[in-house]
């Protein structure tokens, strides 16, 4: 058996304290292979973000721990940890996050350019980024100016540029209407099947979780094993 | 992230709030504008004086008065002491009614049994009654008693000679048209006559020859004489005086070796002052009239300095606006891996790029009105002081000035960088 690319053991994770004590998360574990898609599903509030957000270094558990390819991640110092994230890892966000007034190519290369990577070679990779995403067009224009479907392909552009291991995926398809959300869940499975990219989709949409190798319930802050793939398929009075 | 790129950043989000941008650019402009004026007033005031004076002659010169004994207006008169000499006018120039305690022949050999003065001369103050030339008519004549101590101005001719068996006059160019003379040059080997009224008021001519023409000074108006016309003027003055009349001066000049140090020239004033006489050298007289410039350029760099400040918090409140409004594009870059380092660069180099444009242009602007202002008074108010440029801007006080402002900018960026530097990422990413 490989090493697993992710791997939380028992984390948790609560803010706050005394009464206002809130426990996001209290103790769950995953393991995490290279090339695999993965879902975290759950309702909102019940911890599968927090998880999204450890599992890719944003936070620090509580409890537990998390191994990054069989180290601790808190033996890793800052300087590795953002490395790690600005190399190895790709965000792409709901609310997309794109610097409206700068163009596209300036959002989609914005990785690059914390990475220190020289301008010219930040264009080209940029624009080869772009153009898988068919989005070549559009590189001068402001990212203001793009329709949803476009936004969140430039966040996929940009979670691509760096050539990551692990795509993390807050709800991507969350702010899109139908067609356009399942295009871009066709773009993410392909980078899954024909690059190896490790997929962590986070979403409480039912069907998107259902074209992911393995789904991970997440219901009040722990593991819901109860649900299977063949509970999703006839989901009892569930929530959509 | 390169350092070019986070320059390249920085500038390019302080343009993408313009309106707030330029309001804080205004407030920083008006600071360094100010700043850059008062400067170089300061530069333009102070290098006249120098042109004025550049050429002292008189290095090795103290100028010797009775010290004030401390009978201020506060303790009531002192007592009579049928010794001391009277009080004496100090004469042209000096504040209208102030006196102070005249020099004797007594006085004269103690100072110059001083050690270290290799000689002293009484500063005679001779008051001619008018100067005329051919027929021009009767001018009064001022007499500037310091001008043999400095080097004048030349419009045309030549220096006094103290050593010359000529009696030389020094006409500044305000006389030449009332005088007759259609141009400095055609002054020049005239001679001219003067009239001076002897101890019993019958007036007398004295003659004189025209060696140079100078340009008008701050440092004392009036003619120039050589030291035989003075003689021979201050005895005619004397003439029919009462053989036991004392002889009393204001001031006196003691001569010091020229190589003298400072330390010596300091021993030397120490000496004097403990046998009771002031003595400055013609550099402490110089010292006293920039002090005087320096503070008032003092004063105006403060408020300048105070507008400065202000721009600061505007430079604080623009970027604290700014990090909040960008919050969620700090966090996307942190969860991106930039570090805070870098976020802290980032937003300082906004801050000092802010600085350094409202300063570039409020320096910019200043050089532009303050030569052009200085260039009409030259031709209007300073008219008769020719080469008084009042405002003068040396590149160096600037860079500095520009400097200074990018340092403010610095400090008052530092609040908001932190605030910036210190994000959560996910805080951010979740802050609507």
């Amino acid at each position: 058996m490989t090493v697993p690319v992710l791997s939380a053991q028992n984390i948790g994770k609560s803010y706050g304290s005394g009464a206002n004590r809130f426990d996001a998360l209290k103790g769950v574990s995953v393991d995490i292979r290279a090339g695999e898609s993965v879902a975290i599903v759950g309702k909102s509030g019940s911890g599968k973000s927090t998880l999204m957000h450890l599992l890719a270094l944003l936070d620090d558990p509580d409890s537990g721990a998390l191994l990054v390819e069989g180290t601790d991640a808190k033996k890793l110092k800052g300087k590795e940890v953002n490395r790690l994230r600005n190399q190895d890892f790709g965000f792409v966000f709901q609310q997309f996050f794109l610097t409206a007034n700068a163009s596209v190519l300036e959002n989609v290369v914005l990785p690059l350019k914390i990475a220190g990577v020289d301008p010219k070679e930040r264009k080209a990779r940029g624009m080869e980024a772009l153009e898988q995403l068919e989005l070549a067009d559009k590189a001068k224009s402001k990212a203001m100016n793009l329709s949803g479907g476009q936004k969140q392909r430039a966040v996929i552009a940009r979670a691509l540029v760096n050539n990551p291991k692990v795509i993390f995926a807050d709800e991507p398809t969350g702010n899109l209407d139908t067609a356009t959300g399942a295009v871009v869940e066709d773009i993410l499975f392909s980078l899954n099947k024909d690059k190896g990219i490790t997929l962590i989709i986070v979403t409480h949409d039912i069907d998107l979780a259902a074209r992911c190798d393995r789904q991970i319930f997440i219901r009040d802050g722990l593991e819901d094993v109860t649900r299977s793939p063949e509970a999703i398929a006839k989901p009892a009075g569930a929530h959509s | 992230m390169k350092f070019v790129d986070i320059i390249r950043t920085a500038i390019a989000n302080s343009f993408r709030s313009k309106l707030r941008t330029g309001l804080t650019v205004i407030a920083i402009f008006i600071g360094a504008f100010t700043l850059t004026i008062t400067s170089g007033i300061g530069t333009g005031v102070t290098s006249y004086i120098n042109s004025q004076v550049s050429a002292i002659g008189a290095a090795d010169v103290l100028t010797v008065t009775k010290a004030d004994d401390g009978a201020t207006a506060g303790d009531g008169p002192a007592p009579y002491d049928p010794e001391k000499a009277t009080a004496i006018s100090l004469g042209n120039g000096s504040r209208p009614g102030s006196t102070i305690q005249a020099l004797t022949d007594d006085d004269l050999d103690t100072i110059e049994a001083t050690s270290g003065i290799l000689g002293v001369d009484p500063s005679v103050q001779v008051t001619p009654d008018y100067i005329v030339y051919d027929v021009s008519g009767k001018f009064e004549l001022t007499v500037n008693a310091a001008a043999t101590l400095t080097t004048a101005d030349l419009a045309s001719g030549e220096q006094l000679d103290n050593e010359s068996a000529t009696d030389q006059i020094l006409l500044p160019t305000t006389y030449l048209d009332p005088l007759g003379f259609s141009t400095p040059e055609s002054a020049i080997g005239q001679t001219v006559t003067i009239g001076i009224a002897d101890f019993a008021g019958t007036q007398q001519q004295v003659p004189a020859t025209i060696v140079g023409v100078q340009n008008e000074t701050i440092l004392g108006a009036g003619a120039g004489l050589n030291q035989p016309l003075t003689d021979r003027l201050r005895a005619v003055e004397l003439s029919g005086t009462p053989a036991e009349a004392p002889q009393s001066y204001a001031t006196a000049t003691a001569r010091f070796d020229l190589d003298a140090s400072d330390e010596e020239i300091t021993a030397i004033k120490a000496d004097l002052a403990d046998q009771g006489y002031a003595s400055q050298t013609v550099a402490d007289q110089i010292g006293s009239f920039e002090t005087v410039i320096n503070v008032i350029i003092g004063v105006l760099n403060a408020f300048a300095v105070i507008a400065l400040i202000a721009a600061g918090f505007g430079i604080i409140n623009t970027l604290l606006m700014s990090v909040q409004e960008r919050t969620r594009e700090i966090g996307l870059m942190k969860a991106m891996g930039m570090n805070g380092g870098r976020v802290y660069a980032l937003f300082s180099t906004e801050a000092v790029f802010i600085g350094f444009l409202g300063s570039a242009l409020g320096a910019l602007v200043a050089v532009a009105v303050g030569s052009v202002v200085s260039n009409i008074l030259a031709t209007t108010v300073f008219e008769n002081l020719p080469g008084l440029q009042v405002v003068q801007f040396a590149p160096s006080s600037i860079a500095v000035i520009i400097g200074i402002v990018m340092l403010i900018a610095f400090l008052a960026g530092t609040l908001p960088a932190r605030a910036a530097a210190r994000q959560n990422p996910i805080d951010a990413l979740r802050y609507e």
